[in-house]
């Protein structure tokens, strides 16, 4: 076993070798601008993307012509719903998405609502985080432009329920978007069945290069038309000038391609790995909770919290182990996750959670040794909690004053 | 982040971690800090003559806040109570090389101290 243990691949993943192989010739052989049309180095670097854009787009059921390269999720979100307001704004001023989104979402959001007004409802989750149809249908308006609610959610691995989603917004004719960058490569992920309209996702989440990424967009049925965020040379059918990051797509094409074949072979792996994890901690410890939903939830993500145990202090008691912990104390605005508080967890038990992202290339031996390490800290640090003695002492720790500062 | 090894070390090997019973005579007792915010620190004191002859904690909270209440037990045996009353959370930051997101760990180790410290003597006015 190598040390330090990475179990942190909501966050990213390693680059598969086979990944690196595919991009290597592109940096410096085949270093040609994909738009230079007249010469053997533009063509050969046109066919790699086209290549790419074929892989990435069979994995999620598009057509190439409907993938816009962007350097992340974070631009494909930025680029849906920015171009959206933008293109749309003369139907309607309205957009609906949930409290749970990634930063990238809820901060566009609100960056549309103070900049240009758009009206902007945020969606509560239930106790297991996940949207609902119903309350997807209650909240659109005849002024209603775009539903964007998320695949799968990056701290507790919740997945939504897409399809019926997108089909309120079909019936309703609002266009949908979602950011899959925790689902795809990871669940089957079907623009067409699902009703996806707009679609973020990102390389480096499935085992490909860090700062390239894709905006799914819908070319008929509806066709739809979002608004560039950036000027220049008008690549990527005019949505995303900039000249294209050619050996980051092609690896981006490689890793689509991978996962399109082991996907489901990784994930009934992981999930084994991951319910195996979680039973071995249950079974050692008391007052462990799970955080988001038992069954609906990605195969490789894990999220508990440890009663009575700081998640900062739990991390740096498993320094060997790269988790995440949804602790104030891990963030610099001292606030606890606000994912976990939108599903109603105390704000105790927010402090208390970590986060297991497991991975292609995690392995059996490396899970054992988190779980002895995550029960053995856990152990140590309730001997050191207050709380875990007055509850112990049988005080109920809700009735008790404290002195907070 | 990346924690000074004076932080590793207390979080590794706490100084002074458990309890005394708070109805002994000249026990103090400071609970500070609040679950919801992440952190509760229990610092206690025993007294005989004016001086502090032991001292425990048990702390929820950060690295940093484990480390600032060990270090507090460390510095409080063998002050008079006078003089545990001077000690100030500056004297914590600068010992355990704490960076700024981490200052009201220190904070809350100098009020469990004045909280214990206001605890003894409160017993020991009501003698
Ligand atoms: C759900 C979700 N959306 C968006 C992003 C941002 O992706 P990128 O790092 O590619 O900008 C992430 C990654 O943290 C994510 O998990
Ligand atoms: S207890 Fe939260 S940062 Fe120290």
């Amino acid at each position: 076993m190598k040390f330090p243990i990475y179990l942190d691949n909501h966050a990213t993943t390693p680059m598969d070798p086979r990944v690196l192989e595919a991009m290597l010739p592109y940096f410096t052989e085949k270093f040609g601008n994909a738009a230079s049309r007249n010469h053997a180095f533009g063509w050969e670097a046109e066919e790699g993307v086209e290549t790419a854009r074929k892989q990435i787009a069979k994995l999620i059921h598009a057509d190439a012509k409907e993938i816009v390269f962007t350097s992340g999720a974070t631009e494909s979100n930025n680029l849906a719903l920015k171009g959206v307001v933008e293109m749309y704004h003369e139907k309607g001023d309205h957009i609906i998405t949930s409290s749970t989104e990634h930063r990238a979402v809820l901060d566009t959001a609100k960056t549309l609502e103070t900049k240009r007004g758009v009206k902007v409802t945020y969606l509560p989750v239930d106790k297991f985080g996940m949207v609902s149809p119903k309350d997807v249908r209650d909240a659109i308006t005849d002024k209603t432009i775009l539903i964007s609610v998320m695949f799968a959610n990056n701290e507790i691995g919740t997945i939504n329920p897409i399809k019926e989603i997108g089909k309120i917004a079909k019936e309703k004719g609002i266009l949908f978007h979602c950011d899959a960058t925790q689902g795809v490569g990871k669940v089957p992920v079907d623009v067409q069945e699902m009703g996806i309209d707009l679609m973020s996702f990102s390389a480096h989440k499935i085992y490909g290069p860090k700062g390239i990424g894709a905006l799914y967009v819908r070319k008929k049925n509806p066709r739809v038309r979002i608004a560039a965020q950036m000027d220049g040379g008008g690549h990527e059918r005019g949505m995303r000038s900039g000249t294209l990051a050619v050996p980051l797509i092609v690896g981006f094409g490689k890793a689509c391609e991978l996962c399109e074949q082991e996907m489901a072979a990784d994930a009934a792996r992981l999930s084994v790995m991951r319910d195996r994890l979680h039973a071995t901690i249950t079974k050692a410890l008391e007052e462990v909770y799970l955080n988001g939903h038992p069954t609906e939830r990605l195969p490789h993500n894990l999220n508990i919290s440890f009663a009575y145990v700081e998640g900062e202090s739990l991390l740096m008691g498993c320094k060997e182990i790269a988790l995440s912990s949804g602790s104030a104390c891990t963030s610099a605005t001292l606030e606890p996750s606000y994912v976990l508080r939108a599903l109603g967890v105390g704000a105790e038990l927010a402090h208390s959670s970590i986060r297991f992202g497991l991975g292609r290339f995690t392995l059996d031996e490396e899970v054992d040794y988190a779980a002895k390490k995550i029960i053995e800290t856990v152990t140590k640090l309730r001997e050191m909690s207050p709380l875990y003695e007055m509850a112990k002492e049988g005080i109920d720790l809700k009735t008790v004053q404290w002195a907070a500062h | 982040m990346a924690y000074s090894e004076k932080v590793v070390d207390h979080f590794n090997n706490p100084r002074n971690m458990g309890s005394f019973k708070k109805e002994e005579d000249g026990v103090g007792t400071g609970i500070v800090g609040a679950p919801e915010c992440g952190d509760v620190m229990k610092l206690q004191i025993k007294v005989q003559n004016d001086t502090i002859v032991d001292a425990k904690f048990k702390t929820f909270g950060c690295g940093s806040a484990i480390a600032s209440s060990s270090l507090a037990t460390e510095w409080l045996k063998g002050k008079t109570v006078e003089e545990a009353g001077k000690i100030k959370n500056t004297d914590i930051v600068q010992e355990l090389n704490l960076p700024p997101v981490k200052i009201h760990c220190s904070v809350l180790a100098e009020d469990a101290i004045k909280a214990a410290l206001a605890d003894y003597q409160k017993k020991a006015d009501s003698k």
